[in-house]
């Protein structure tokens, strides 16, 4: 979707502000949020491509005014709803309806410790022909999609080389939507800054976007 | 602000609330009471709300917390960077099987999984982004800062790269090549930064102490050991 987190390029985003000594968590809650999303991702009702579409879902005038937890918390209440795992009226008395049934938790600590050493690859084993070689050139596809895609506005059109195939992947733009993996190649796409931005950037610079076959027609 | 924030959570409650009851009642009240006045307050009662259906055990959260809190951070990636500037055998290997070469010393898991480093050089010099959420190498990094989840940095650093760098103190020759990785796919980059001048003495433990978080994600460079530390 051509929503307000596809944001390179944009202008009057103010200066970049850093902090010295930053804390991992400025307040508690935070890290209770971020871990929460965790440990319910842990049942498997939705996908990291599916949470990543429900934050783009929060309107642009909040998205820009809220900070990244609580995006991640607003979000978060939405897909708990949308999979049937709370209702309002649990929110609202702050306890599970009468006669709820008391779950065993998906994330264990030792679930927890193996998610954080392993993680969750995207990567597929699967048969799947590359459609691009390295050193090829191509154009990145002028698509629109209302619902989930990773490829950003800044590059779509333009003309890139691929500079290396990284393997085979899980698809967003599909698996974001409940609509299969779709697993197919990811390549390095290096694209010249003076085709993406014009005349402005440096002659020799570029930008390396992660592509999609799906995104990617020959040039 | 605050408000728009917490008319935003109320929203998303009812909205949340609409997508499973679509004829439930939402009346003003019903709206304020979904959602507790205070933000910690309100996650604090989510977490007893779902502690108490069994859908989530507390001290799986704590562990979580404390790994990235605690445990993981921007000190792996300065080993690895160590590593690499102290033993080109295992540079090689780091720039060409990232995943393998940084899981001899250990490191690996959740938003890793898939890893590439790219080298700074006097000619070059890598930057990384995402600039549609904020993908960052958590097992060698640990998580982002607020500055790497910002509009500002996920606006400008694909656009003004040069600029960006300016306002982290870094100003680059204008001969020298920048390539900017956008983390658009599972793929998580660190930059290898450039070794500073004045380190071919030291160990790897204390090469490891000049590596900054923000040389591996490309926004500064590794100062030289200050007089007197170095020994």
């Amino acid at each position: 979707m051509n929503g307000v987190h596809d944001m390179g390029g944009m202008h009057g985003m103010g200066p970049v502000q850093e902090e010295k000594n930053e804390p991992v968590f400025h307040e508690p809650w935070e890290g209770r949020v971020f871990a929460l999303r965790r440990a319910m991702g842990a049942w498997r009702k939705w996908n990291i491509d599916v949470t990543r579409h429900e934050v783009e879902l929060v309107p642009p005038a909040d998205y820009l005014s809220m900070s990244y937890y609580e995006r991640q918390f607003a979000a978060f209440l939405v897909l708990l709803a949308k999979c049937g795992f709370i209702t309002p009226k649990e929110l609202d008395a702050g306890k599970p309806a009468p006669g709820t049934p008391v779950a065993v938790p998906a994330l264990t600590v030792e679930k927890a410790n193996l998610l954080i050493a392993k993680g969750a690859p995207t990567s597929r084993d699967v048969p799947a022909a590359p459609r691009f070689e390295t050193g090829q050139r191509v154009r990145a596809r002028n698509i629109n999609p209302v619902g989930h895609t990773r490829l950003p506005r800044y590059a779509r059109g333009k003309l890139g080389v691929i500079d290396r195939d990284h393997g085979v992947f899980v698809f967003p733009d599909t698996n974001a939507h409940y609509l299969g993996e779709k697993p197919q190649h990811v390549y390095s796409v290096r694209f010249a800054a003076r085709e993406l931005w014009g005349q402005q950037a440096a002659q020799q610079d570029s930008v390396y976007l992660d592509l999609w076959d799906d995104y990617l027609d020959p040039a | 602000m605050t408000t728009n924030r917490r008319d935003f959570l109320t929203a998303a409650v009812t909205a949340a609330g609409a997508a499973l009851t679509p004829d439930l009642p939402h009346t003003h009240d019903h709206e304020h009471q979904a959602v507790p006045s205070d933000l910690a307050l309100r996650v604090k009662a989510l977490e007893s709300l779902l502690v108490e259906k069994g859908l989530v055990d507390r001290a799986a959260l704590d562990t979580l917390i404390d790994a990235y809190e605690h445990k993981i951070g921007p000190r792996n990636g300065a080993r690895v960077v160590a590593r690499a500037w102290a033993d080109s055998a295992y540079k090689q290997r780091l720039l060409a099987n990232a995943d393998a070469a940084i899981a001899e010393l250990g490191y690996g898991g959740m938003q890793g999984e898939h890893m590439v480093v790219v080298e700074n050089t006097p000619q070059v010099h890598n930057m990384i982004v995402c600039t549609l959420c904020s993908c960052y190498p958590w097992p060698v990094l640990g998580l982002p800062p607020v500055w790497y989840k910002s509009a500002p940095y996920r606006s400008r650093s694909v656009i003004d790269p040069r600029g960006v760098l300016r306002e982290f103190g870094l100003e680059l020759p204008a001969d020298v090549e920048v390539r900017v990785w956008d983390s658009t796919a599972e793929l998580r980059y660190l930059v290898l930064p450039e070794r500073p001048a004045g380190t071919a003495q030291l160990n790897e433990e204390h090469l490891a102490a000049l590596v900054t978080r923000d040389s591996m994600v490309g926004v500064a460079k590794v100062a030289p050991p200050q007089a007197g530390v170095s020994a």
